[in-house]
């Protein structure tokens, strides 16, 4: 049995002709549905081949960038210096392409100096990174061009779509390569144990480095299109830090076990994080945050994880841990109340003071909850499989 | 038993001239000569701490000697980068254990073949001697089982034939016995001759004295990082220095 080849072709064949169809849906989406739902869509697809992209190289070697937003925000000022509100220096595609090799370059440099350094400190630095180019950029702006933000050209929604779409298909294309090729077996046993994969052969730091500048190319192509639908860009929105936790935070909560896990819950996440700010403008980062933390303890191995166990279950009736305990259960339940108290609250008064009481209740109610859940997991009601992966 | 494969003449496969290593004020190891000959087993002995696992990391380029030489196949590898040492044909185990533990069994042996040798192996190629290295070490039933369920002695089991995945000519094995019964003991002699009569030259760092007796032709005694004698296993028990610094009461409690 070859277990990373093809598991069997059958299988293999009903998960392409699905994403034929899912790729058909999304060429032909813009015929269909508003320009709301562009717009959205747009936003998705760059979550979702952000995040895939991301997984490429910290996913199986567990060392966690943070310099997404680095990568990204080069992307965007390559298009805001080629691609202006005053008009075209070069043409869109090969602006792209620009982006995308400026990236690897950067991505090369980076990997070359950091990816020496193992856990925080790797991700302190790629995030220190973020900062030190916003910063500069600031700087440069201010004292040498005597501004602050540039405007990009714009582009129909459409058109971004389609660009966008076309990132993202080379985004899951490569990252789907990569993990299927002896560099993505490679890049799982540095993840596994670095020294034990020098010592078989593997020249670790250049595949390191390599794949981290190939996982860059996509962020920065993505953020090259996506200059044009910001039109208004400056150090802040080019290099914005939330932009390197987001991959992170989507991969986790998609669970990174599986390749379409990451995918998966980057789009959900994305949705979830759209229909949140529009619903709850004020309270969105408070819900957000709730239901990031509820995914964590609930949910170590993801939404694919979580759906895994499921259907596990389904097929091979209860396992063994499979039942929840009454905690779980109990403390689900508090936090689902306290999520829908928090609803009608909200959407009652937006926009009234009243929503610091308000806040401070929801919050007092979600700290008892978690109480609770320590109190029970202290009490040995809570078996450890629940936290760790 | 028979004491080495018959051999026409003594080619030097390891090579070592004054190799020296500092932590900080402290010579792990210090001003240490050697030399392996193709075909043998080589037993590498010592007190806690006296350098031997050091030793290993300077062959295997994990460290790099300051000063010394390294020669393998009388080529110069000091300085060059651990996955070359591999390449050349250099293998090792770790005394603790570094498997891949999330993969399965078959996957950790594929990585070797994968990596360790000159690229131009087709993958059916690699999934045969994959299988063929499982069979050899006694882990065929278990090759899709995920590493870290294995036994401590399979696990060595393990990281034996992904070592030899890579195709080497020199086998470095860091305590392969420790930690193992009676019975695992014997079987893991046994797959050690088993290896040497592969063709592949073994040098191993055991505390078991049962064990390196046994197996080695050659045995190199390491004391506070210099080596302080040299010599068959009988020679090595007769030594009246080398029974001072490390033998001791193990002396009846091994033989």
């Amino acid at each position: 049995m070859d277990i990373t080849t093809f598991t069997s072709n059958k299988r293999f064949q009903i998960w392409g002709i699905s994403l034929l169809v899912v790729l058909a849906a999304l060429a032909t989406l813009p015929q269909w549905v508003g320009s709301y739902y562009v717009v959205l869509l747009t936003f998705i697809l760059m979550y979702i081949l952000i995040t895939v992209s991301w997984t490429i190289f910290s996913g199986p070697t567990g060392y966690m960038s943070l310099a997404s937003a680095a990568f990204f925000g080069v992307g965007v000022y390559t298009s805001a210096i080629l691609f202006p509100m005053t008009g075209a220096v070069l043409p869109l595609p090969l602006i792209i392409v620009i982006a995308g090799i400026i990236s690897f370059i950067l991505g090369l440099l980076v990997g070359a100096l950091t990816l020496r350094l193992k856990g925080i400190y790797f991700a302190i630095f790629t995030f220190g990174l973020v900062l030190l180019i916003q910063r500069f950029l600031l700087w440069f702006e201010m004292n040498i061009t005597a501004t602050r933000g540039r405007f990009v050209a714009t582009l129909d929604n459409n058109y971004i779509y389609y660009v966008m779409l076309v990132i993202f298909v080379a985004t899951l294309l490569t990252a789907y390569f990569i993990r299927r090729s002896r560099f993505g077996l490679a890049l799982q046993s540095i993840g596994e144990n670095e020294e034990a994969a020098a010592h078989i052969g593997i020249n670790v730091t250049l595949v390191k480095v390599i794949i981290f500048a190939i996982s860059a190319v996509f962020m920065g192509a993505a953020g090259a299109i996506m200059a044009s639908k910001l039109i208004y860009i400056d150090p802040y929105i080019a290099f914005n830090p939330l932009l390197s936790f987001m991959p992170v935070l989507m991969a986790i909560f998609g669970g990174l076990g599986q390749f379409y896990g990451p995918i998966i819950g980057a789009a959900v996440f994305a949705y979830l994080q759209e229909f949140l700010k529009t619903e709850f403008p004020f309270a969105y980062m408070f819900t957000f945050g709730l239901v990031l933390v509820m995914v964590m303890v609930f949910m170590p191995s993801g939404l694919v994880g979580m759906i895994q166990r499921l259907l596990a279950s389904l097929k091979e009736g209860p396992q063994e841990k499979s039942t929840p305990s009454w905690t779980l259960i109990f403390s689900f339940l508090f936090g689902i109340l306290g999520g829908l108290v928090s609803w009608f609250i909200f959407r009652e008064r937006r926009g009234a003071r009243v929503h610091l009481k308000v806040g401070g209740v929801v919050t007092i109610i979600v700290i008892a909850f978690y109480l609770i859940l320590l109190l029970l997991a202290y009490l040995g009601e809570l078996r450890s499989g629940y936290f760790g992966i | 038993m028979p004491r080495g494969v018959p051999r026409e003449i003594n080619v030097r496969i390891l090579e070592g001239e004054g190799v020296t290593k500092y932590f900080g004020g402290l010579a792990a190891v210090s001003n240490v000569d050697f030399h392996v000959d193709e075909g043998e087993i080589v037993g590498l002995i010592g007190p806690n701490g006296a350098g031997k696992t050091t030793l290993f990391n300077l062959i295997s380029a994990s460290l790099v000697p300051k000063p010394g030489v390294i020669k393998f196949k009388g080529e110069n590898i000091t300085g060059k980068k651990p996955y070359q040492i591999c390449r050349m044909g250099v293998a090792r185990t770790f005394q603790m254990v570094k498997i891949f533990t999330n993969m399965p069994v078959l996957e950790n042996v594929r990585l070797g073949s994968f990596f360790g040798t000159l690229p131009g192996m087709s993958s059916a190629d690699i999934a045969r001697e994959a299988a063929e290295l499982l069979e050899f070490v006694g882990l065929s039933a278990m090759s899709a089982t995920p590493a870290k369920d294995l036994t401590l002695a399979n696990q060595k089991r393990l990281e034996v034939a992904r070592a030899l995945a890579t195709r080497p000519e020199l086998l470095l094995l860091d305590e392969l016995m420790a930690g193992l019964n009676a019975t695992e003991m014997a079987q893991a002699m046994e797959l050690v001759k088993r290896i040497r009569d592969k063709g592949i030259t073994i040098v191993m760092i055991e505390h078991v004295m049962k064990a390196i007796m046994s197996v080695c032709e050659r045995i190199i005694v390491l004391h506070h990082g210099e080596k302080i004698a040299e010599g068959t296993p009988r020679e090595i028990a007769n030594s009246k220095k080398v029974v001072e610094v490390y033998l001791g009461e193990q002396a009846d409690a091994g033989s």
